[in-house]
């Protein structure tokens, strides 16, 4: 719970003051915070990603597929963090779990969808050139389906991201860490960390949508990234 | 045993819980008993912060959308600025508005309604493209008005992109909802953070404010499909 501190707009100008008084330990609490993200989405990508790209690739599960991205919606960040932490104590561990379940839905069920839309007559084509399953898999269904499964992991990587501060109230540090705590940072220095939150999710967000632009084979550039999963077909 | 004073009375503050009193993996005594003061007051909290800000999020995003459709070139911008939107952390944005808003139910629903805003307006639109060409040629052909076109065509066609929209904003929203509590004794995050205060967070406490979030969100998924069948039962039987 948090105090209430009387709050106007030059708390704004004391909030980039903290920013400005404390880079080294802002940048120390970011890297924390980016080491918790990187470690669960590396998790999420290890166990979510093959399974997904498995599935689709044989056209199965479509049930699993769905049914993850539902329940994966439905579970608060909130309660998955609380819930660990009832299990796996507070720190690092409790959080990197959490994050990585939270990280899973949307990797899972992107990358079923994509491997699995995948135009059955460019499957059925390389088939007849005599191609093995997995040479299909490597040389023509997921160059196709890159696009759809960045989308995955950067909704994944941005939510896990953004997330983390919560990691702060179960001992995950971070930049949580300022925000969780006004008794010692006052409310300026919560609304820095806050601020400097904003910017980091949002700095890895551009760094995916260029990396994805970067990653994509040219043939298959036909959607414009970066715009919301919509479904939306290009104008 | 016995002092000057007489019999040493023991107060007696009732049968201790065992299971309580041990922190067992789930104390359905506990729920039982804390269901009126602690959990359903909770949960109505929680549907309340989620109507409001979803339906006003539905309302600004529809209103929006038709000017997009209208107009067309708002769209783009849009859909960057609530991308970006997107990426902000929900513990931040609460933060940053309480300067302006204080630590008010005001500052949680600006909030939520941010992102269900940002979440439904790029589905509605989509929705609203979504009539086919020969659709509208079809019907511009009959002499509809463009008027009668958006609400005899487009909307109806619209259904199954807004309903789906509808359905990640209302979870994400539920699901969001449960940090507002950060900021005051709001909705089912309020269980989860008190007993988080605690040096052995109570777990039974934690589950059970847990488990009615999912279920409520899973509830209200299932109803919005349910929805989508009977507006539009031509949109296929996929679940998501």
């Amino acid at each position: 719970m948090i105090l209430a501190e009387a709050a106007n707009l030059h708390t704004f100008v004391d909030a980039f003051r903290f920013i400005g008084d404390n880079p080294g330990f802002l940048a120390t609490k970011a890297w924390q915070q980016l080491e918790l993200s990187g470690a669960a989405l590396g998790i999420g990508l290890g166990v979510a990603l093959p399974f997904g790209i498995v599935l689709g690739h044989l056209h199965r599960g479509s049930g699993i597929a769905i049914g993850s991205s539902i329940v994966g919606r439905a579970l608060p960040s909130l309660v998955l963090i609380a819930a660990f932490l009832t299990v796996l104590g507070i720190g690092f561990v409790n959080n990197m779990v959490a994050l990585a379940v939270l990280a899973s839905g949307p990797i899972l069920t992107n990358s079923f969808d994509a491997v699995n839309r995948v135009e059955a007559d460019v499957v059925e084509a390389a088939r007849g050139m005599g191609m093995t399953g997995v040479q299909i898999l490597r040389r023509v269904e997921l160059p196709l389906a890159l696009p759809l499964l960045f989308t995955g992991i950067r909704i994944a990587a941005v939510t896990v991201v953004a997330t983390a501060p919560i990691a702060a109230i179960a001992g995950g540090g971070g930049l949580g860490d300022i925000i969780v705590n006004q008794a010692s940072y006052r409310l300026a220095g919560v609304l820095g960390a806050s601020l400097c939150v904003m910017i980091l999710s949002a700095a890895v967000f551009v760094a995916l949508v260029g990396l994805q632009a970067a990653l994509t084979p040219t043939g298959v550039r036909r959607t414009r990234v970066g715009e919301a999963p919509t479904g939306k077909e290009p104008q | 045993m016995r002092t000057a004073a007489g019999p040493i009375v023991i107060p007696n503050f009732g049968k201790g819980n065992a299971c309580v009193t041990g922190n067992h993996a789930f104390c359905w005594g506990w729920v039982r008993q804390h269901w009126g003061d602690t959990l359903q007051p909770a949960l109505v909290q929680h549907v309340e912060l989620t109507a409001i800000a979803v339906g006003i999020g539905f309302t600004l995003a529809f209103a929006l959308a038709l000017v997009a459709h209208r107009y067309g070139r708002i769209e783009h911008p849009i859909n960057i600025v609530s991308a970006l939107l997107y990426t902000i952390p929900s513990l931040a944005l609460f933060q940053l508005l309480i300067p302006f808003t204080g630590l008010t139910e005001t500052t949680i629903e600006i909030a939520l309604v941010s992102y269900t805003l940002v979440i439904l307006f790029p589905n509605v639109v989509a929705g609203l493209r979504s009539a086919p060409e020969d659709v509208l040629e079809a019907a511009r052909g009959m002499g509809l008005t463009r008027r009668q076109i958006l609400l005899r065509v487009e909307l109806p066609l619209a259904i199954p992109a807004i309903v789906g929209g509808l359905r990640i904003a209302v979870v994400s929203t539920i699901s969001i909802a449960t940090v507002a509590a950060f900021l005051g004794d709001y909705g089912l995050g309020d269980p989860i953070f008190r007993a988080l205060d605690d040096p052995t967070p109570f777990k039974t406490e934690i589950y059970s404010a847990g488990a009615l979030a999912v279920a409520l969100a899973l509830v209200c998924d299932a109803g919005l499909v349910l929805l989508r069948r009977v507006l539009a039962p031509w949109a296929g039987r996929r679940l998501a």
